[in-house]
């Protein structure tokens, strides 16, 4: 893979939380569009190697990439502003703003970019209605089932057009059949956009819609791709 | 997991297991209780780091309140000592008593120092065993006296300067504690050896501790203190109540845990309960151990000229016993209250808030019971009349502020339902309220009642200290002082005004002597005899009465008004004594001693109307010009002089004031205008506010609480809303909304009540309704002062939980 | 499952007769089909004929389970291809790769690694079954989500073997 076809792109991570290291000299690159799954066991270090990739945390050493741009060198409200353009994000349950309707969720991050309210919110309704739930559009998070939930997570990390969707066990709460059908609605809508997405699971059938998978163990990074 | 959400109600609370028969085994009833309760204790001690902060939490914000309590069931006492103090060291020389060996001259000459009231009493022993007030060993001699500490401590600063001037005897001592009533009182005991010179200001005493009876308190004042007291200590138990919550959320979850484990929902509540006593037991303890401290800070505060002595706090017990009953007992009920709307469930904690709309009609209950109770009143308490219905007035003004607390929740739901739109933080708060408004209405309602009260007791004062402004009808553009001294001879009569003319800062002076006088021939102890005889230079004259013209040499006859005491003299052609009766304390009557001195008003003497003076007196009677009446026949005359000041001149009146009340009790100052009052009105008012500024700290503090629980709740999505790319900014103004809005329809509410409450009470008193506007503005600022102090302080900790930590979920 | 990589496995712990061979086979791998003694002598005559294993001594007396058996260079080299080469992935594959597991722990290999090299197979696998279960039709769906389903499966199956014996071996070398 040339550097060209490089969308995100990690080297040498480290990162630790007081005395263990939860990466430890992680190497890691997401081309654009591409499904990457991110496998390994609990305390691998999949979650942190996540929130390095989109900035949320700092890595202790070691850069991150973003399209040429190196994040670490950015100032956190440019990090911030950056996640809210061009990256989105799914986690496995909490995520929704419990006070707000479904519709509001979605709309929230285009809010925080200074859309108004009206066209933010007719964006939101067009994605709940593609992700099939704009019948709760009016409905609280917390009047809604898990599946329904999930997918106005996945509306809300689209909403933006972001290139790169993180998701972190997006189906971890869900039954199979729902998981399946959140999978299939994120790859499609990922592939219809041109999103790349990263995606944290341990379940190899939710890993099986992604293009290629990498193990994390160890804190370390096993791309997969070129052990074959 | 989200079943534990207590926000996300996944499903409708389940239905609480029909209360079957009890189980065979177990205690039962009262035993149950305890037993539960005994269990909630053992967790609020032992439970582990969280419920400890929990219980400290609580005790501290109870003992707050209890301190505050405690030092309010003290005032009684405070008030009690200091009055049997200041009955122990007066005479009002009633009745008479003969001159003895244990007798001795008395006389009050009370003076002000810069606005401050000094009381001064002189005293000449006439043996050798004379009476010896409390605090006082021994008499002072002549030119010599005996001051408070604060008086001595005054006199020996610089500021006491000028004062020096005018009490000029030697300090021989201090007056000790069991003769003031406070700490910063300012007074002296002079001695003196020339009492006797004036017979019509000393009296002969023979002990101390004769005061009669006691008056009994004017009813307005007594309304001024039933309300002061309900309204600032109402808020104290609001904010006891909201202590009694802290943590409850948490303390919930760990409830459901003792569910799964077999627990039923009523023992959780009981054991919820218990928990609450071991705070509130524990806050009773902080209080006690506050009270120490309180007392010293209170010994050295003053407020309307009061100060108290720390010995005299003393709780009374009856109060004390209240308190330590009825705090535990509330912390009880406010809990169990509390748990009313939440199912305690083995997987989690279902609160059915936001799902029930809050109803209104229940809520209009307590505050149209007040207005039952106070209504009827209104008009019937007037200063004159004693007695008032202390405990219906102060029931009615409770419900009335109960009412406002019922009603905010509601309002604040119904505001905050219709409110659509805005930017994305004040979205985000008002979809917080709409969710659940409960905490936030509640941390307010304290605030709101404080407030409320401010305002009502405010306009009250306002509306009273208007009404006594009028009253003095005082018009210092003609006078700022009136000073009166007693004549032995009428040939001082101009002594004194010559004197005022001379000293700095006096503008101009207005001189009369005054005399009355019986008519020639008639009985000096009979009903129509004495008329009043104002002897002054025209410039003077014009002054009192309407006249059409007046030379040196004129006389004016100005008949009685309407409600003034009778003139019988006061006709052309009345021939009247000069030769003034003497009162003879022995024969109870008027006694003529010598030859009559008859005067007669000239036949052709012009009558005219008189005006009011500068201090709104009308002086009817015989006004005379020195050139008509010859003041050197005159037995027995006053000086009446008044005096307009250079305002230019700093400290005027004090040098007025040392000019004429040299070390003797002949002369008094009195000064006009409204000005001493309206100084004692900023007083209460300062006071006011900061008793508003304070309780609307303490509920500041328990909102900063209930805010950080809030948020500490929400950690996890607060870090995917980080992730999103949520500026600070827009959750730190979600904060700051979420805590405006509700003190901002507080506020309107505790308006829209105090201005209420205020109406109905200047009613009671039968005073015009008027607003106080400045004062609302004020407790407006303090509540936006609040609101910006609790967002100040929950943002540290919200940056802190927006770190990306919560999104660990490994 | 191939009988002769895992009597090779076995000899790379160190030498043993024939009879110590079999009876170290049947304890570990065995439960349900114990090996038979034919088997051990014919797989190990191929072992001897292709130069994995050589004859580290005899023992006086008769028959084959008097000869002691070592692994050569080649064996060992042998061994290693086998473990680090994946199954092809079929559902009930668990005798092979437990076999596979149980070996490389035994030999001091990472069984990580050879979990990994399986996993990745495994999703090979899995992508082409999403893939036509996206563009099948429900007949397609079922049979597909059976498949996964069983893939699936065997793959946590496998990591959590691998996870247990992992701390089993850890216990026994500690």
């Amino acid at each position: 893979m040339t550097t060209a076809d490089q969308l995100l792109n990690a080297a040498g991570l480290r990162k630790s939380y007081g005395p263990t290291p939860a990466l430890d000299g992680a190497d890691f690159t997401v081309g654009p569009g591409e499904v990457v799954a991110v496998m390994g066991p609990s305390g691998s270090g999949k979650s942190t190697l996540l929130h390095c990739l989109a900035g949320i945390i700092r890595p202790d050493s070691g850069a991150v990439h973003y399209r040429g741009r190196e994040l670490s060198a950015m100032s956190d409200a440019e990090r911030s502003a950056l996640r809210r353009s061009e990256f989105g994000f799914i986690f496995q349950f909490g995520q929704l703003v419990p006070e707000l309707t479904c519709t509001e969720n979605v709309a929230l991050p285009l809010r925080l970019t200074g859309m108004g309210r009206r066209e933010a919110e007719k964006r939101a309704a067009g994605w709940l209605e593609r992700l099939e739930v704009d019948d709760v559009r009016h409905h609280r998070p917390g009047q809604v089932s898990g599946g329904q939930g999930q997918r106005v997570a996945v509306a809300r990390a689209l909403v933006t057009g972001p290139r790169v969707i993180f998701a972190d066990e997006p189906t971890g709460a869900l039954d199979s059949l729902n998981g399946e059908r959140v999978m299939q609605l994120l790859t499609d809508a990922a592939r219809d956009t041109g999103a790349a997405v990263v995606l944290v699971t341990h379940e190899a059938r939710v890993a099986a819609y992604s293009d290629r998978e990498i193990v994390v163990r160890d804190g370390r990074v096993r791309d997969m791709a070129g052990a074959l | 997991m989200s079943t534990l959400d207590s926000r996300t109600p996944q499903a409708p609370p389940a239905p609480e297991p029909a209360p079957g028969p009890a189980p065979p085994t177990g205690p039962r009833g009262a035993a149950r209780w305890a037993a539960d309760l005994a269990m909630g204790a053992r967790f609020a001690l032992t439970g582990g780091r969280e419920s400890w902060i929990r219980t400290v939490l609580t005790a501290v914000g109870v003992g707050l309140g209890v301190a505050v309590l405690m030092v309010a069931a003290s005032v009684p006492n405070m008030l009690g000592a200091r009055e049997a103090r200041g009955e122990a060291r007066e005479n009002f020389g009633f009745g008479p008593v003969e001159r003895s060996d244990h007798s001795a001259l008395y006389t009050w000459s009370d003076t002000e120092f810069r606005g401050e009231g000094i009381r001064g009493r002189y005293i000449e022993p006439e043996g050798s065993s004379p009476p010896v007030p409390p605090g006082v060993e021994g008499l002072p001699g002549p030119g010599e006296m005996l001051v408070s500490p604060a008086l001595g401590e005054l006199l020996a600063s610089p500021e006491g300067e000028l004062l020096r001037e005018r009490l000029s005897q030697r300090v021989v001592g201090t007056i000790g504690d069991e003769g003031l009533l406070g700490p910063k009182e300012l007074t002296f005991l002079a001695g003196s050896d020339t009492l006797s010179d004036f017979p019509d200001s000393a009296m002969r005493i023979d002990r101390f501790d004769e005061v009669g009876e006691p008056e009994p308190l004017d009813a307005v004042l007594l309304l001024l203190v039933v309300v002061v007291c309900v309204v600032l200590l109402f808020p104290v138990w609001v904010f006891i109540a909201t202590s009694v919550r802290f943590g409850g959320e948490r303390r919930d979850r760990r409830l459901a845990a003792l569910r799964l484990v077999g627990a039923d929902s009523r023992m959780v509540r009981r054991i919820a309960a218990g928990e609450s006593l071991v705070g509130a037991l524990l806050g009773l303890a902080v209080g006690a151990a506050l009270l120490l401290p309180v007392r010293a800070l209170i010994g050295r505060a003053e407020f309307l000229d009061i100060s108290v002595f720390p010995a005299d706090v003393r709780p009374s017990a009856p109060l004390v016993a209240l308190i330590a009953v009825a705090v535990p007992v509330s912390a009880v009920v406010v809990t169990l209250f509390a748990l009313r709307g939440v199912a305690i469930e083995p997987l989690g904690v279902v609160r059915d808030a936001g799902v029930r709309r809050r109803r209104l009609w229940w809520r209009l209950v307590p505050p149209g019971i007040g207005l039952v109770l106070l209504l009827p009143l209104v008009g019937g308490i007037d200063a004159e009349r004693g007695t008032i219905d202390t405990y219906r007035i102060a029931a009615g003004i409770v419900l009335l502020l109960v009412g406002v607390t019922t009603v905010l929740p509601w309002l604040v739901e119904w505001v905050v339902n219709r409110m659509r739109g805005g930017p994305l933080a004040f979205q985000l708060a008002v979809r917080r309220l709409q969710l659940d408004s409960g905490p936030g209405a509640r941390a307010v309602s304290g605030i709101t009642v404080a407030v409320a009260g401010a305002i009502a007791v405010q306009m009250l004062f306002g509306g009273v200290e208007g009404d006594y402004t009028r009253s003095t009808g005082h018009d210092t553009s003609r006078a700022d002082l009136q000073v009166m001294r007693d004549l032995r001879d009428g040939r001082q009569a101009w002594e004194l005004t010559e004197r005022l003319e001379d000293i700095r800062g006096v503008d101009r002076v207005l001189g009369a002597a005054v005399l009355h006088a019986p008519e020639a021939g008639t009985d000096p102890n009979g009903d129509r005899s004495w008329t009043r005889i104002t002897v002054a230079g025209c410039a003077t004259l014009e002054q009192l009465a309407r006249l059409r013209s007046c030379e040196e040499g004129d006389v004016f006859v100005a008949p009685p008004t309407e409600d003034g005491a009778e003139e019988p003299g006061a006709r052309p052609g009345a021939r009247l004594d000069l030769n003034i009766p003497v009162y003879s304390h022995e024969k109870e009557a008027y006694e003529r001693t010598g030859e009559p001195r008859p005067w007669s008003v000239p036949a052709d003497a012009p009558v005219v109307v008189a005006r009011p003076d500068a201090m709104g007196r009308y002086t009817a009677g015989v006004l005379a010009t020195p050139g008509a009446l010859d003041l050197t026949r005159v037995t027995q005359a006053h000086a009446d002089v008044s005096v307009k000041l250079d305002p230019a001149v700093p400290d005027a009146v004090e040098h007025i004031r040392n000019a004429v009340e040299t070390g003797s009790p002949e002369t008094r100052v009195m000064t006009l205008s409204a000005t001493d009052q309206s100084n004692k009105f900023a007083a209460v008012q300062r006071a006011l506010y900061a008793g508003a500024a304070g309780v609307m700290l303490l509920i500041g503090a328990s909102m900063v609480v209930s805010t950080l629980e809030q948020l500490r709740e929400r950690r996890k999505l607060l870090s995917v809303l980080v992730a999103f790319g949520t500026r600070r900014s827009t959750l730190g103004w979600s904060v700051l909304w979420q805590t405006a809005l509700p003190v901002a329809l507080g506020l309107v509410l505790s308006v829209a009540g105090g201005i209420g409450l205020g109406a109905v009470l200047l009613k009671l008193v039968s005073t015009p309704v008027a607003v106080h506007w400045t004062s609302l503005g004020a407790m407006t600022g303090i509540g936006a002062g609040v609101v910006l102090l609790v967002t100040a302080l929950s943002l540290p900790p919200l940056w802190r939980m927006m770190r990306p930590d919560g999104l660990r979920t490994e | 499952m191939s009988i002769g990589h895992t009597l090779l496995g076995i000899l790379e712990t160190g030498p043993r007769h024939g009879y110590d061979l079999k009876r170290a086979f049947d304890e570990r791998f065995g439960h349900d089909r114990p090996l038979h003694y034919g088997q051990v002598y014919s797989t190990m005559s191929r072992l001897l004929k292709n130069g994995l294993v050589e004859v580290e001594g005899v023992e006086p007396g008769e028959g084959p389970e008097r000869k002691r058996y070592a692994i050569t260079d080649a064996g060992v080299t042998d061994v290693a291809g086998w473990l680090g080469r994946p199954e092809k992935p079929e559902p009930y594959l668990q005798s092979t790769l437990y076999t596979k597991v149980v070996l490389a722990l035994l030999t001091g290999r990472d069984a990580g690694e050879l979990l990994d090299v399986q996993r990745s197979e495994h999703l090979r696998l899995m992508r082409e079954l999403t893939q036509r279960k996206r563009s099948g039709d429900l007949a397609d769906q079922l049979i597909c989500d059976h498949a996964l389903f069983h893939l699936e499966a065997d793959l946590r199956w496998l990591e959590l073997t691998a996870a247990r014996l992992d701390q089993l071996a850890r216990e026994v070398r500690g």
